[in-house]
C-alpha cells in the first residue's frame, strides 16, 4: 500500500487528509504536526475569547484521525527531508519513510523587524498558544492594540474587545483590508468599528515599540505616539518553507516552496500545499485555495482525475465584527479600464461598489461593505461574464424583496456557472440532480453532490436554484414539516381542527407516514396545544425538552423553575415566600429580563415539591418553558410615575393573565408602557402597547434576541377593549398561519403584503375571520388551567418527575462548585 | 435493587449479544413512545418502548457530546427506516439500531438489546 506522509496538521494538511481518505482506503497515511493538538479552525480563533473552548475549534475529534485510519504524531516536528532515501526525520530523532510526501506547514506571522518588538506585552495571532498567552495577559491590562488592519488583524481586534480591552487598531496603509476594499468602503467599516468601540488608526507606520522592559506605547513615524499595554502584532505572514530549502527545493526569493499546476515541487514525489505555497508568485493566505490544493493532490495521490491548480478566484464575503463585507472580481477596477458606480447611505453604514466594464456590458468587480447580500450574485455576473441589464444601476439600487429578483438572478445564470466553489458543483450539477434525479429538497442535493457541505457559503443560492427548477418542472415547492408529514404547519392546523385529532399517533396514522421525529412531535404538539388548549403532559411523549418536563432544562440535567409574576408587580409577602422555597431547595436565584423571578438548581424529581410549593403560596406556572406567552412587561405608568398618562401596569397585568398559557408557534412576549418614553421597551415585543394620553398605541412583530426588530405601529390611540380585540386577532392569526418556530417578526417579514395587508385583516377584518378568530381565543382562555397544578394533584403524573424508573436514588454524575455564594454547574467544556 | 439472571439470550436488531439479562422493571413503568432511565449497578441505560414499532430498545444514557446523563429524556423518532433517539441538549440523534451519531460527527455509543418477558422489562447487558 502506497504511504503519504503529510507534514503539518493545519487546517489545510487536515483537508487533505479527509479528501485523501474520502478518496481512497487504499493509502497509508501518516501526519506530524508541529502543535501539541489536533488540527483546529485558525479562522475563528477569535471565538475562543466569546465563549468556545479548544476542542469546538477543532476541525475533527481526536478519534476522527484514527477512526479514518490516519495515524496523526501532535507535537512532533519534522526537522529534516532525505530525498534519496525517500525518509523524513523529525525533533526526536526518529525516523519515517514514504512513497509519497506533501508539505502543509503552513506560515507564522510575519514580525517587523520594529525597535522594542521583543519587549513584553508583545504577541502575535497565530495559534491557541498565542491566545492563551494573550488571555493571561490581558487580565492585568487595560488597553491593547492590533498591529495591521487586514482581515487577520480585525479578527484579533475582536478578540481584544471580546477580552474587556480598550482596543486601538494600527494600520499601515491608508485603509482597513487593503486587499480586499477601497478607501471608501474602509471608511464605512471605520465608522462602523468605531461605534463597537474600537479606535482606528490608518496610514500609521511604527517606528519604535517603547517601554521599559515591558511595552508602554507606540512612536510613529510621524512622530505622534500611542499608550497601550499589549501589542498583538498580525502584520502578515512567512511561509513556513525551511524544511523545503534545506532539502534543496525550490523556494521563491520571497518566501514560499515553489509549485506547479499539480502542486508538484522539483521533486517528484513530493507535493506541497497552503499557506507553504509559491504558486506563480503568489502566496495564498486564505483557507479555500488551499482547499483546492489539497483536493487537486489528493486526487493525483488516489489515482483520479484532478483540476489543476491554475489560480483562485479571491473573491471573499464575511462578516467582521458584525459588519457584512463583500469583495469580488477586481474590487479596485485596476486589471481593465472601468468605470465605478457607487451607492452610499451613511445613515445605515452602507457601501457599494460595482466596478463596470467601459463598454457597459460587463460587471468586472466590486465592494461591499454593510451590506452584502447581492454578493453571491454579484459574485456569480463577474466569473461567468454575464450581461449586465440595462441600467447596471438596479443592481445596487435593489429593494430587498428576495424572492422575485432572485428567481429572475438565478434563472440567468449559465449552466457552468461554479454554484459551490468548495465542491466544484455547477448549476448544471444541481439543475440535473432535480430534473433527472428526483432531487426534492437541500438535504437531497447535499448528499449527492456535496453542495453546502464546505463553507456552507453557496447555501442560499442553491435554496433558490432548487426552489425555481421546481416550479419550473411545475411543482410547487411547499414548506413540508419533515419526511413523515406531507403538510405545511398552516394546513396540518387546518386538519387539526377540522377533523378534530387530540392525539399524535392518530395525526400520523391517518396523514402522516412512519414514526415521527424531533421535528414534527413538537410541531404538532403546540398545533394542538394552540388549538385545543388540553393539559399538554397528557402528549408527554411528543413534548419538546422543556414542554417534557414543563421546565427549562440546564446543564448538567437539572432544570430552572419561574413562577408568574404578571406584569412584574409582586407583593414583599410573595417576594419572601419565592425566598423561602428557593433557600429551601438550594436554587440559584436571579431575575429575568422578562421581570420576574428563575430558580435554578431543581432536579427532576424534585420539581412537582417546588412547584406544590409555589402553588400553596399562590403561583402559577410561568410558562417559561414553553414556545407559548412569556410574559408581559411594564412600566410603572400612571399610577406612580409623574409622567405616566395611563395605568400601563393594570393593563399588562389584565393581558399577561388573558393569555397566560396560550402556545403559540414560538414564544410571545409584550409589554405595555405608560407613556411615550417607553421605559417597558414595547417596541421590541411580539406585541407592545404604548399609552398616549388619548388610549393607547398597538405595536406589533418586534423581538430582540440574535436578530433584534423594532414592532411596527398597528393602530394608533385606541380604547382598551379596543386595543384587547385587537391583540386577541393577531394572536390567532400568527398562531393559525405562521410557520413553524417563526416569531412574529419573521412571520411579518415574510408575509406578502406585509404590515399594510396584517392591519387590512386585522383592523379591517378585509377576510372576514375576525369574529371566528375572537372565539377561537375566548375558547382558549376558557380552557385555561395551570399545568403545573395539574401536575401536583395527579399522582401518576408526578411519577413521572424521577431520574431512574427503578430506583429512587439521584444521578450521581450531578455536581456543582460555588460562585458569588450561590451554585452553579462546572463548566461542561473542561474535562 | 433487582437479581440478575446469567442467561444467554439473543441480541435483537444489530444490538450485540447479552451474556446477562437484567430484570429492569415493569413494563407499566415504560411510558409509550418515550424514554426511561434505569439503573444498573453504576451505570444509566436508557431504554425506549417504541410502542409505534412495536420494538424495544436501549442504550447508553451518557450523550457524547457535552457527556450529559440525558438521552433518556430525549424524543424518539424514525429517519427512513432507522429508529432513532434526539437528545434534548442540542438534538444529536443517534441510532437505536447501531448506535451511530446520524446527523454531526460524533462518537457513536452503546445500544443493548431488551426482551420483555411476563409483563417485566429486561435489559441485555455484557456484564
Amino acid at each position: 500500500m502506497k504511504r503519504v506522509i503529510v507534514v503539518g496538521n493545519g487546517m489545510v494538511g487536515f483537508k487533505f487528509c479527509e479528501k485523501l481518505r474520502n478518496r481512497s482506503a487504499e493509502v497509508e497515511i501518516v501526519v506530524y504536526g508541529e502543535e501539541p493538538r489536533p488540527a483546529y479552525d485558525r479562522v475563528h480563533l477569535s471565538a475562543f475569547f466569546s465563549g468556545s473552548g479548544a476542542e469546538d475549534l477543532l476541525m475533527a475529534p481526536a478519534h476522527w484521525y484514527g477512526d479514518n485510519n490516519i495515524r496523526l504524531n501532535v507535537g512532533e516536528l519534522v526537522t529534516e527531508i532525505d530525498r534519496a532515501g525517500k525518509k523524513i526525520k523529525t525533533h526526536t530523532g526518529r525516523t519515517d519513510h514514504y512513497d509519497q510526501l506533501v508539505l502543509a506547514t503552513g506560515s507564522s506571522a510575519f514580525v517587523p523587524s520594529i525597535a522594542g518588538v521583543e519587549r513584553s506585552g508583545v504577541f502575535v495571532y497565530r495559534t491557541l498558544e498565542d491566545l492563551n498567552q494573550i488571555k493571561a495577559y490581558a487580565k492585568k491590562i487595560t488597553c491593547g492594540a492590533v498591529m495591521g488592519g487586514g482581515l487577520l488583524g480585525l479578527e484579533a481586534a475582536k478578540a481584544l474587545l471580546d477580552l474587556g480591552l480598550e482596543t486601538h487598531v494600527v494600520e499601515f496603509a491608508p485603509r482597513l483590508m487593503p486587499r480586499q476594499i477601497d478607501d471608501a468602503g474602509s471608511l464605512v467599516l471605520e465608522h462602523k468599528l468605531t461605534q463597537l468601540g474600537i479606535t482606528i488608526h490608518t496610514q500609521k507606520n511604527t517606528t519604535v515599540i517603547e517601554g521599559n522592559g515591558k511595552l508602554e506605547s507606540l512612536t510613529f513615524a510621524d512622530g505622534s505616539t500611542l499608550p497601550i499595554q499589549m501589542l498583538v502584532i498580525s502584520a502578515g505572514i512567512r511561509p513556513r518553507d525551511e524544511l523545503a530549502r534545506a532539502a534543496l527545493l525550490d523556494v521563491h526569493p520571497r518566501g514560499g516552496i515553489v509549485v506547479d499546476n499539480f502542486l508538484r515541487t522539483g521533486d517528484e514525489n513530493i507535493f506541497a500545499i497552503g499557506e507553504a505555497v509559491c504558486h506563480n508568485n503568489m502566496i495564498y493566505g486564505l483557507v479555500a485555495p488551499g482547499y483546492e490544493m489539497a483536493d487537486t493532490v489528493a486526487a493525483q495521490i488516489a489515482g483520479q482525475p484532478f483540476r489543476e491548480f491554475t489560480g483562485f478566484d479571491m473573491s471573499t464575503k464575511l462578516k467582521m465584527l458584525g459588519v457584512d463585507v463583500g469583495s469580488f472580481g477586481d474590487p479596485f477596477g485596476e486589471t481593465a479600464p472601468c468605470i465605478p458606480i457607487v451607492f452610499q447611505n451613511p445613515r445605515n453604514g452602507i457601501y457599494k461598489r460595482i466596478n463596470i466594464s467601459e463598454d457597459g456590458k460587463q460587471l468586472l468587480g466590486g465592494v461591499l461593505v454593510g451590506d452584502a447580500s447581492q454578493y453571491s450574485m454579484l459574485h456569480q455576473m463577474v466569473i461567468n461574464k454575464m450581461v449586465l441589464p440595462e441600467s447596471p444601476e438596479s443592481l445596487l439600487i435593489g429593494n430587498g424583496s428576495i424572492g422575485a429578483s432572485a428567481s429572475a438572478s438565478v434563472l440567468n445564470l449559465p449552466d457552468t456557472a461554479q454554484i459551490c466553489a468548495c465542491e466544484n458543483v455547477t448549476k448544471a450539477d444541481l439543475v440535473c440532480q432535480i430534473r433527472a434525479k428526483e432531487a426534492k429538497t437541500v438535504e437531497d442535493l447535499k448528499k449527492n453532490t456535496k453542495a453546502c457541505t464546505g463553507c456552507g457559503g453557496c447555501a442560499p443560492m442553491v435554496t433558490d436554484i432548487l426552489k425555481c427548477t421546481l416550479e419550473e418542472l411545475g411543482h410547487t415547492v411547499k414548506k413540508t414539516l419533515c419526511e413523515h408529514f406531507t403538510y405545511t404547519r398552516q394546513e396540518l392546523y387546518d386538519i387539526i381542527r377540522a377533523t378534530g385529532v387530540k392525539d399524535f399517533d392518530t395525526l400520523l396514522d391517518k396523514h402522516g407516514r412512519g414514526d415521527g421525529c424531533e421535528i414534527c412531535k413538537p410541531t404538532v404538539a403546540s398545533l394542538l396545544a394552540s388549538i385545543w388548549n388540553d393539559l399538554i403532559l397528557s402528549q408527554a411523549a411528543i413534548q419538546d425538552t422543556n414542554d417534557r418536563f414543563l421546565a427549562n432544562i440546564q446543564r448538567g440535567g437539572t432544570y430552572s423553575v419561574v413562577p408568574r409574576i404578571a406584569g412584574g408587580e409582586i407583593t414583599p409577602d410573595k417576594l419572601m415566600a419565592i425566598g423561602r422555597i428557593a433557600k429551601q431547595y438550594n436554587l440559584y436565584t436571579k431575575i429575568t429580563g422578562g421581570q420576574r423571578i428563575d430558580m435554578f438548581g431543581a432536579r427532576v424529581d424534585e420539581l412537582p415539591e417546588i412547584w406544590e410549593a409555589l402553588i400553596a403560596e399562590g403561583f402559577e406556572s410561568g410558562h417559561a418553558y414553553g414556545k407559548a406567552l412569556r410574559t408581559i412587561k411594564s412600566c410603572v405608568g400612571s399610577t406612580w410615575c409623574r409622567y405616566g398618562v395611563q395605568d400601563s401596569v393594570s393593563f399588562a397585568i389584565f393581558i399577561e393573565d388573558r393569555y397566560k398559557g396560550l402556545r403559540a408557534p414560538h414564544k410571545i412576549k409584550g409589554a405595555v408602557s405608560g407613556c411615550i418614553r417607553e421605559c417597558a421597551e414595547a417596541q421590541s415585543k411580539d406585541f407592545g402597547v404604548i399609552a398616549t394620553e388619548k388610549g393607547w398605541n398597538l405595536y406589533v412583530g418586534g423581538n430582540g434576541g440574535s436578530r433584534p426588530q423594532h414592532a411596527k405601529l398597528l393602530v394608533a390611540d385606541v380604547d382598551t377593549e379596543t386595543c384587547v380585540k385587537l391583540i386577541d386577532r393577531f394572536l390567532m392569526f400568527y398562531i393559525r398561519t405562521a410557520d413553524p418556530l417563526t416569531r412574529t417578526a419573521t412571520w411579518m417579514n415574510k408575509m406578502e403584503g406585509g404590515l399594510q395587508y396584517l392591519r387590512e385583516v386585522i383592523v379591517n377584518d378585509s377576510l372576514g375571520i375576525a369574529a371566528q378568530l375572537e372565539s377561537e381565543m375566548k375558547e382558549l382562555i376558557a380552557h385555561y388551567h395551570c399545568e403545573w397544578k395539574k401536575v401536583v394533584e395527579t399522582p401518576a403524573l408526578r411519577a413521572q418527575f424521577r431520574h431512574f424508573a427503578n430506583d429512587d436514588s439521584q444521578d450521581e454524575t450531578l455536581s456543582f462548585v460555588e460562585m458569588r455564594g450561590q451554585k452553579c454547574p462546572p463548566d461542561w467544556n473542561k474535562k | 435493587m433487582e437479581i440478575t439472571d446469567a442467561v444467554k439470550g439473543l441480541g435483537s436488531a444489530g444490538a450485540p449479544r447479552a451474556n446477562v439479562w437484567f430484570k429492569a422493571a415493569p413494563v407499566a413503568d415504560f411510558p409509550e413512545n418515550a424514554g426511561t432511565n434505569i439503573r444498573y449497578k453504576g451505570r444509566q441505560i436508557a431504554v425506549f418502548n417504541f410502542a409505534r414499532r412495536n420494538a424495544w430498545y436501549a442504550c447508553q444514557n451518557l450523550c457524547p457530546h457535552k457527556q450529559q446523563m440525558i438521552l433518556s429524556r430525549g424524543m424518539i423518532g424514525s429517519v427512513g427506516d432507522e429508529p432513532k433517539v434526539a437528545c434534548p441538549f442540542h438534538k444529536r440523534t443517534f441510532s437505536l439500531n447501531s448506535g451511530e451519531c446520524l446527523n454531526a460527527q460524533e462518537r457513536k455509543i452503546e445500544v443493548y438489546p431488551v426482551k420483555v418477558e411476563d409483563g417485566f422489562v429486561y435489559i441485555g447487558l455484557d456484564e
